[in-house]
């Protein structure tokens, strides 16, 4: 280490002296000076360090402009999203009242209600994600936990990756062919249930595993520990801790299969269905499926009743993702110290 | 004896840890093991209750073990049974994420435990040395205590079990003076009830609480004795340079 010659005057080791800026202790250079003043830092690591200031100046413009960069396209996102709900609301809003609500569907537009379609949307929702839970999250604990390393988990594994890129359209050729044709369900509830959740079973199988692996190996170790069984182990403290994770995955899926009418229109949805049904083998209506119809009629009312259908229905994503959004906040206070 | 290995020869994949190695523990003793890091002492001591069963390369190439007259790795063993017998601290305190109260009751109370709970917890929490630290929140979460309190809920967690062994890996690395000198005590205290194996570093605390003391190298077992004779007049030249700090 090169010494600096001025360090080797014993009566000038005060860096007051020789710098009036050192009295400021946030100067860099300031603490940069003494420390040369006491030897520990030769002149070219001075150097070094002032061409890391440049080069933070230019780090910190670039962080400013990246930062505008995303506020702008943050922006943009709400804009476009503004604009959406200011169309919609000023379209449907007025036409939104009680009896549009509880009125069945009619060829005439100011008799013209949605209750069946609501009432369909919400029964296969409820059935949708009872299916789709069950048979999620159990394949998800049976890949996780169970058998996290055989051939046949490894070709499920792959499999399933690729069904969530599967297009609904084909899901709802499964399902005509399977549940309603092969399981004879008919063009039901039931069908259209069963279609959803083999659709949205995936989106929770994915986010369910991602939940378990997140789960400190030390607590599955501890439980064993104790004499517990695998199953003892995942019930009461692996499914518990990956609830929150598991949820966010049930809120994904109901909004998708909310929002989808292709499937279920393929499965043999109808538009105009005016009685409440009473089985699950009766036929069914969506909201999707009767905002589809109207929006694609040419009169002006209809188009209108299309847009109040659209705030129903996003009224109904926001209520069953509010009750699964409440649950998971429950458990992740539950779960937290 | 409590614990009999014989002719034992571990190994991850192709790698073999321990080699031949033959260890028996009796009834209400502690055992320290020694050994520099990586000789395979963590090894050795989750097989003893098949913890090892967890690590999906683990192989038994040879030998046995013994847990009384259980053939801990025959075919008709359940491990469950094993664990619930050989209880085990690991080194890095785990509580649950839930009450001091349920991360006392969990494990008797999957295994059909028919006694009054609450009493168990007071009378593992005394035991254990953490009782008047947490009487009053026995209901708030395990995570929430200091890690020395959360590796006496550990302690006292096992303890619950009435197991018949306990196995410690480390039980003090964590934790301050203070604090392991309190585990020390306890160690000491709950010998009379439980044989217990432990993992330890530091060659004062092997001294203070073990009657037997195992000097492991390069997964073979060198020495084996007790304490006093291991400490006073080791036989092995390799044990009295680790004891001494010479290397390891
Ligand atoms: N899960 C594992 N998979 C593969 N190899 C492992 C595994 N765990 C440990 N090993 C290897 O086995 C050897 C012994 O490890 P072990 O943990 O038993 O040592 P140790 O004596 O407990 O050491 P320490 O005192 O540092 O805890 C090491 O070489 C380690 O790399
Ligand atoms: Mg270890």
């Amino acid at each position: 280490m090169t010494k600096d010659p001025t360090n080797n005057d014993p009566t000038n080791n005060d860096p007051a002296n020789n710098d009036p800026t050192s009295n400021d202790p946030t100067n860099i250079y300031a603490n940069g000076q003494a420390a040369r003043e006491e030897g520990f830092t030769s002149s070219r690591e001075i150097h070094l360090e002032a061409s890391f200031l440049d080069n933070l100046a230019r780090r910190r413009v670039q962080a400013k402009v990246f930062a505008l960069a995303i506020q702008l396209a943050t922006c943009m996102a709400l804009l476009a999203l503004g604009i959406l709900v200011w169309r919609i609301g000023s379209q449907g809003l007025p036409y939104l009242n009680w009896n549009f609500i509880t009125s069945f569907p009619s060829r005439k537009a100011e008799r013209a209600g949605i209750l069946s379609a609501l009432v369909g949307s919400a029964t296969i929702i409820f059935m949708t994600t009872i299916f789709a839970v069950i048979l999620g999250v159990s394949t998800a604990v049976y890949l996780e936990e169970i058998a996290s390393k055989n051939k046949f988990a490894k070709f499920l594994e792959l499999n399933i990756a690729n069904l969530s890129g599967v297009p609904s359209l084909v899901y709802g050729m499964l399902g005509l062919a399977v549940f309603v044709r092969i399981f004879d369900f008919g063009r039901s509830l039931l069908a259209a249930s069963c279609t959803l959740a083999l659709m949205v079973l995936p989106i929770i199988i994915i986010a369910s595993r991602e939940a378990l692996r997140t789960v400190p190996p030390s607590t599955r170790l501890a439980a064993a520990a104790l004499g517990a069984t695998p199953w003892q182990t995942t019930y009461h403290h692996t499914l518990p801790a990956a609830m929150p994770g598991v949820l966010t995955g049930i809120i994904l899926a109901i909004s998708r299969a909310l929002g989808e009418a292709a499937p279920l229109i393929i499965v043999g949805g109808v538009t105009y269905i005016a009685f409440l049904p009473t089985r699950l083998t009766d036929s069914f209506t969506t909201l999707p499926i009767q905002i589809f119809n109207w929006a694609g009629r040419p009169q002006e009312e209809f188009q209108s009743l299309a847009a109040a259908a659209i705030i129903v229905l996003v009224g109904l994503v926001l209520v069953t993702n509010g009750i699964a959004i409440f649950i998971r906040t429950k458990l992740e206070n539950k779960n937290r110290w | 004896m409590v614990i009999a290995a014989k002719n034992l020869t571990l190994a991850y994949g192709k790698n073999i840890i321990v080699k031949n190695l033959s260890l028996a523990v009796g009834p209400t003793t502690v055992t320290a093991l020694i050994g520099p890091s990586g000789c395979g002492k963590s090894t050795l001591l989750r097989t003893f209750n098949r913890m090892n069963d967890f690590v999906p390369s683990f192989r038994m190439v040879s030998g046995n073990i013994h847990y009384r007259d259980l053939d801990v790795y025959s075919n008709q063993v359940d491990p469950v049974f094993v664990r619930r017998r050989i209880g085990m601290v690991f080194q890095k305190p785990n509580p649950f994420p839930s009450s001091i109260h349920k991360n006392i009751t969990w494990g008797p109370r999957i295994n059909g435990f028919q006694g009054d709970l609450d009493h168990l917890v007071e009378s593992s929490l005394k035991r254990a040395a953490l009782w008047d630290e947490v009487k009053d929140k026995l209901n708030s979460s395990g995570l929430a205590l200091s890690g020395g309190q959360q590796q006496r809920l550990c302690i006292a967690r096992a303890i619950a079990m009435d197991p018949d062994v306990i196995l410690m890996d480390e039980p003090c690395s964590a934790l301050d003076p203070a604090s392991t000198a309190r585990i020390e005590d306890l160690i000491t205290e709950l010998k009379d009830r439980f044989s217990m194996l432990i993992v330890t570093h530091n060659m004062q605390q092997a001294s203070r609480i073990s009657q037997n003391t195992a000097f492991m190298l390069n997964g073979e077992l060198v020495e084996y004795g007790t304490t006093s004779q291991i400490f006073n007049a080791p036989a092995q030249r390799l044990t009295e340079d680790y004891i001494m700090g010479r290397f390891g």
